[in-house]
């Protein structure tokens, strides 16, 4: 399993005289976590739509599994946590669980056992008939986490999935995505939680539109000559910062 | 496959929503049930009117529970009215009567108008079960009289003399039926109002009416094109704020995100809401039908096939509007600028005699051919091959919103 799941080549997005995204690559190899970091209006979600194919780029372009997108077809192969809940309100989890499995093309036969295994896996199996209205924020967002899971993908791509989630339930979910990880799934992840970016085999710091830096959590530290990955984002933020002014 | 999870999630969401379910399904009853009384009530209400020198065969059939008649002994209306409070006052000057009214109450004076007109048909149809010349005769005095009289007519009572037609065709009287036909279609010709030579042509329409009240009202007139309305109006709004609520929550982008085809959310939605139209709409009939006794001349499968393509217009409608409409408020908003005005073109107010511009306006409007075909059918027993041609047009209504609804939808994923 070498194969690459997500290729994206020179992305240039711009929304109005905005350019959100600056000539981005990316490339996503199977059994790994790729964490996108950086600050609030970087264009992290913007390039994970672009990957997605929901969002037009202006230039260079997108793969995922081997696919050009937009491509409808593969979407039944990425499980996508939206940044915002989208979910039916009036409609119970169980219910939600089952219009996405079914629009995912999970069998029939296979649903039910999906749905637990995803609903047990965030920890809802206890509230699964219960009408998403009545849920916390917390609850609607792992519902959500659980939406993607939901047809057992090779890849996932979470917008930031633990947002509004206790610690103890944080710490169950990273370790399922790593156990996902060891059977060759992939996942593409956004945080701004420092201690969750070092968990990740791969990041990529994004501020402005631009890849500032990349790598491995270990070689950026070792880049930047600091301790943690939060100072990295904020010692390659002030670099670029200091870069822009000499312009 | 994927429809149809659509279609679940639509019919589950709805069936929670109860409010949406009572507004959709009983509030066109309440309304229909608030309208026929109000047509129905002036029924209590009583107009006198004064006669003078008038043939007692005219003067009763005028004197309904409506009218009371007043004889005097002056042909001067003007002050004979003053003098004792009268609605109207009828005199008459050899095979010619004229009438005057107060119209101080508008209410009185289309009551007496109503049924001066009833009447001489009335009168008109007496004599033509026996024809004989001298009864021609008669009858084209009578002819004349009317004449004077349609200048004013409503639209109402010209329904009515056409049912008074059919009335002795019913009685298998064809041939004086349609040579009467004729002449009241040259009377009304003749006449300068533009809405009268407008409904003029409708008398040439075949009518094989086997319904037989003579006292037809405004509201059985006009209960076609309301029901086609009531489908129409929530229909349109149901899908549209569903439909927005979709966008402004995010659940489209998200359905997107899925191997979904933008045509299968369409076809989910048009089933979906469709099946709510459906039921609104036999729901509204049978219990129009049943409870008010509206006699239903054409096939009623007509009728809910009328009404489901009006609605699926709407639904498609809706949804177009809803893109416009950025939260639920302004898709309210769209409602006196998109439904509202289609009412005025659905036959309360005859299109043929509007001015070309606004015509022209009438044939963009859906509701303006759900709601003829629906009055030709419920009042005329109009067949599929009448009303063919309107509901071709729904249907192309429906295929062009529908494919820009499935364009529209690339703005939220390119495939
Ligand atoms: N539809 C849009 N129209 C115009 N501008 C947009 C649109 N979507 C995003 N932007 C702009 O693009 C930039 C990047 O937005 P994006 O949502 O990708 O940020 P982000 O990195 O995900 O931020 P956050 O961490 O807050 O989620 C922002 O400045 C935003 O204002
Ligand atoms: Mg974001």
């Amino acid at each position: 399993m070498a194969t690459d799941y997500v290729i994206a080549k020179q992305v240039r997005k711009h929304f109005g005289h905005q350019q959100v995204l600056n000539q981005i690559d990316l490339t996503l190899p199977a059994g790994m976590i790729y964490g996108l970091i950086g600050p609030s209006g970087a264009g992290k979600t913007t390039l994970i739509k672009s990957i997605l194919g929901m969002e037009a780029v202006d230039s260079g372009t997108v793969k995922v599994m081997d696919t050009v997108m937009p491509n409808r077809a593969v979407m039944a192969q990425v499980g996508y946590m939206a940044q915002s809940d989208a979910l039916y309100e009036t409609l119970t989890a169980r219910e939600n669980l089952t219009l996405f499995g079914q629009l995912m093309s999970v069998p029939k036969i296979k649903l039910a056992q999906m749905i637990d295994y995803a609903a047990g896996l965030v920890d809802l199996t206890s509230q699964l008939d219960k009408r998403v209205s009545g849920y916390s924020g917390g609850m609607k967002r792992r519902l959500s986490l659980a939406i993607a899971l939901i047809q057992d993908p090779q890849l996932l791509i979470l917008d930031e999935p633990t947002v509004g989630i206790d610690p103890e339930l944080r710490q169950q979910i990273w370790t399922e995505l790593n156990k996902l990880k060891d059977t060759g799934k992939s996942m593409l992840v956004t945080t701004h939680v420092m201690d969750e970016a070092e968990r990740c085999d791969y990041l990529m710091l994004i501020r402005h539109g631009i890849a500032l830096a990349e790598g491995t959590p270990a070689a950026l530290k070792q880049q930047y000559a600091v301790d943690t990955i939060e100072q990295v984002f904020l010692k390659a933020g002030r670099m670029q910062d200091a870069n822009d002014g000499n312009r | 496959m994927r429809t149809m999870a659509i279609v679940r999630r639509v019919f589950k969401q709805m069936l929670r929503d109860k409010r949406t379910l009572a507004l959709m399904f009983l509030a066109p009853l309440l309304i229909m049930t608030l309208m026929y009384f109000l047509f129905q009530n002036n029924t209590t209400q009583v107009a006198s009117l004064g006669v003078h020198h008038v043939d007692q065969s005219v003067v009763n059939v005028i004197d309904t529970k409506n009218v009371t008649i007043h004889h005097y002994d002056s042909s001067q209306a003007r002050k004979m009215i003053k003098q004792h409070d009268l609605d109207g006052y009828l005199t008459q000057k050899n095979g010619q009567l004229t009438i005057t009214y107060s119209n101080s109450n508008p209410t009185n004076t289309f009551l007496i108008k109503a049924s001066l007109q009833s009447g001489l048909v009335k009168l008109k149809m007496k004599t033509l079960v026996t024809v004989t010349k001298k009864q021609r005769a008669a009858l084209e005095s009578q002819q004349a009289a009317l004449k004077k009289l349609t200048a004013a007519q409503t639209q109402a009572t010209v329904t009515k003399l056409k049912t008074a037609i059919a009335q002795a065709q019913a009685r298998g009287d064809q041939a004086t039926a349609e040579k009467l036909q004729k002449q009241l279609k040259q009377a009304t010709a003749t006449t300068s109002s533009s809405t009268q030579s407008a409904k003029a042509t409708s008398y040439t329409t075949k009518s094989h009416y086997i319904y037989g009240s003579s006292d037809s009202t405004f509201f059985e007139n006009f209960l076609p094109a309301f029901l086609g309305f009531f489908v129409f109006f929530f229909v349109f709004l149901i899908s549209g704020v569903s439909l927005l609520n979709e966008r402004t929550t995010g659940t489209l982008s998200r359905l997107l995100a899925t191997p979904i085809r933008r045509s299968e959310i369409i076809m989910g939605y048009l089933i979906g809401y469709g099946g709510f139209a459906i039921i609104q709409t036999v729901l509204t009939v049978v219990f129009t039908i049943t409870v008010f006794k509206i006699h239903l001349v054409g096939s009623i499968w007509l009728v809910f096939l009328t009404n489901l393509l009006l609605a699926l217009v709407a639904l498609t409608l809706g949804i177009f509007i809803s893109t416009f409409a950025n939260s639920e408020f302004q898709m309210i908003q769209f409602i006196p600028l998109i439904v509202v005005p289609q009412i005025f073109f659905a036959g309360l107010v005859p299109v043929d005699g509007m001015a070309s511009w606004l015509q022209a306006i009438a044939h963009i409007m859906p509701l303006y051919y759900g709601a003829n075909a629906l009055t030709a059918v419920v009042t005329k027993g109009a067949g599929l091959g009448d009303i063919g041609v309107n509901l071709l047009i729904l249907v192309g209504f429906m295929v062009v919103l529908t494919m820009l609804n499935i364009v529209g939808m690339k703005r939220y994923r390119k495939v």
